[in-house]
């Protein structure tokens, strides 16, 4: 019953993105963020954006919605866009001091409540942000999720194996609850100097980086993101990046990631809707 | 999954006797010895079963030589935790002193790989696990749940309880020694395992709480709930530490502030609560993480280095005014 709850609420969402990361810190919240604004610039596409990440949610920080809030009973996404709204536990705290002391069980009731509730309308693309980790929200927002549909992951990781053995340990997660994986980003994956344009290596990619643990483990390599001081800047400041350095070379891989995973969507329709 | 066990990780096969009460409920029972047969579906810890012991003398007793304990905390991933938890073992025993760590990071156990010490096997004594020694000197002891994986991409995918009924245990169950200083490594966020972590030690000698952040606004948005989980907690804040705080090009020298600046500063000053300090982005660090090596040994002239060994001093300062 409560599965067809769940699937009747999110019976108009077309695609669904989990964004992961075994690891903390390496960019989920930035990901998905521009990820989401990079699918709301086709203005005929309705996004939503919901942020699982009960104890550090960054999303309402990121799309410039710090300091809105939502009482317990309401049901509507915040939107930064009339085509992109969000929706996070970070709207239901009163000041930026709150902290969220939850075990296990009370985020997940929080968890079912955003999926089961909110008004998500019709929407093609609903992008995942979770925390880090292979825990309660992760495996929660997988069974939930089963009641609709799930397109796939997209996992993050840094170049530098200290990442990537938690990230192998994401990926073993997803086959054991049979989440397709779209692929995986290496973010922060080198730094040129504005002065003297050399690259440093700053999280260095001891052990091949992305590159080799995609190969090892067939799974896709969407792209390389570079380490651009203007990301965190946007991101401080609710903008986005895309829109505020549309020639950082970030901004081209972002571009040309987020393409991949449209791309992806776009060909794993499920059956009954190629028929429609 | 396969058949075999790690070979050659030898986990001794405990003596007969069954297991104490309540700590038999959370799912640690016959262990494995070598050559054991293929395990019980769906388990990827070696179990081990503990001799008989009288449950309060034994909960006190293995942290009864610890003389400081520390929590490395953030509310934000990646931030360095683990690498200051690390740096700060290792800076430390520089300074004579003998140090623990405890990772209680269950989902991504870090700390073994930054001491190159990922294929090391836990074993077991009369008072519980002993925890994994570094060095001819053996003044660092090391437990995390990554000695306890099969193999280790497994993925740990537990909800709450299982994972505090680990925590619990290896609080209480890790025969530690003497050791001037334990120091917690946790997981980012402000749930089960912090929770778990705190009740744990709460009887215990614990000096405070060290806080990480990196100096953007929404890292340091992060930290402000850790300060109010700490507040909540009790805990003492020891300090806040800005890591990520600039990157000088190693062939031009410029700064870039990649990840901005000052935010922790800021917190530190917001919160009234002690600031420890800047750590820049220093790839000499990242490499000797990432091959475990001793960085505080090995780069004391590395862009780093001041700034850690000033956190490790201001530690030290701290405890003795303490004890």
């Amino acid at each position: 019953a409560e599965a067809a709850e769940l699937r009747a609420r999110l019976r108009a969402v077309r695609h669904t993105v989990l964004v992961l990361s075994g690891k903390g810190g390496v960019g989920k919240s930035t990901f998905s963020a521009l990820l989401a604004h990079g699918l709301a610039a086709d203005e005929t596409k309705q996004v939503a954006l919901l942020d699982i990440d009960i104890c550090g949610p960054s999303i309402p920080k990121m799309m410039g919605l710090e300091g809105e809030q939502v009482s317990e009973c309401s049901n509507i996404l915040f939107y930064v866009e009339e085509n992109l709204g969000v929706m996070s536990v970070g709207f239901l705290l009163s000041s930026p001091d709150d902290a969220v002391i939850w075990r296990g069980p009370k985020k997940n009731g929080l968890i079912k409540q955003f999926l089961r509730d909110v008004d998500w309308g019709e929407v093609d693309y609903l992008i995942v942000d979770t925390p880090p980790g292979t825990s309660d929200e992760h495996l929660s927002i997988v069974q939930y999720l089963s009641a609709t549909h799930i397109d796939g992951a997209v996992i993050v990781t840094t170049p530098q194996e200290v990442s990537l053995q938690d990230v192998r340990k994401e990926i073993n997660f997803c086959r054991k609850v049979k989440l397709p994986i779209i692929g995986v980003v290496e973010n922060m994956s080198g730094f040129v100097c504005p002065k003297c344009k050399n690259e440093s290596q700053i999280f260095p990619p001891t052990t091949g980086g992305a590159e080799k643990m995609c190969q090892n483990l067939s799974v896709s390599l969407l792209g390389k993101v570079p380490l651009d001081p203007q990301i965190g800047k946007s991101c401080d400041r609710g903008q986005s990046f895309l829109a505020e350095a549309p020639e950082s070379p970030a901004t081209l891989s972002y571009r040309k990631i987020i393409q991949k995973i449209q791309e992806y969507c776009e060909q794993h329709h499920l059956p009954e809707e190629k028929i429609m | 999954m396969r058949g075999s066990s790690r070979s050659g990780l030898a986990v001794k096969p405990w003596r007969a006797g069954p297991p104490v009460g309540p700590r038999s409920s959370i799912g640690y029972s016959a262990c494995q010895s070598e050559g054991a047969g293929p395990r019980a579906g769906g388990r990827r810890k070696r179990e081990m079963r503990r001799g008989n012991m009288e449950e309060p003398a034994g909960e006190r007793a293995n942290l009864a030589g610890v003389r400081h304990i520390v929590l490395v905390l953030s509310g934000k991933g990646g931030v360095g935790k683990s690498t200051l938890s690390t740096e700060l073992a290792l800076a430390l025993r520089s300074a004579g002193k003998r140090v623990g760590i405890l990772d209680v990071d269950l989902c991504g156990p870090s700390i073994p790989r930054m001491l190159r010490v990922q294929d090391s096997a836990v074993h077991q004594c009369d008072s519980g696990w002993v925890p994994v020694f570094l060095g001819q000197d053996k003044a660092i002891a090391l437990m995390s749940i990554g000695f306890l994986l099969e193999r280790p991409d497994d993925a740990v995918v537990w909800r709450g309880p299982k994972k505090n009924a680990l925590i619990k245990q290896f609080v209480t169950d890790v025969a530690w020694g003497d050791l001037d200083f334990l120091i917690v490594d946790t997981p980012p966020g402000t749930s089960d395992e912090h929770i778990s972590t705190v009740e744990a030690l709460r009887p215990h000698r614990l000096l405070g709480a060290v806080l990480v952040t990196t100096p953007q606004a929404v890292s340091v948005g992060d930290v402000r709930r850790e300060l109010t989980f700490c507040r909540k907690a009790g805990l003492r804040i020891l300090g806040i530490v800005e890591n990520m705080s600039g990157f000088v090009c190693p062939h031009c020298s410029e700064c870039t502030n990649i990840f901005s600046k000052g935010g922790g500063e800021e917190l530190a000053k917001h919160a009234g609560v002690p600031f420890l300090g800047c750590v820049p982005l220093d790839p000499q660090l990242s490499q000797s993480l990432e091959e475990g090596k001793d960085f505080i040994q090995e780069f004391p002239k590395s862009s780093a280095f001041p700034a850690l060994t000033h956190i490790a001093q201001q530690i030290l300062d701290t405890s003795q005014r303490s004890s």
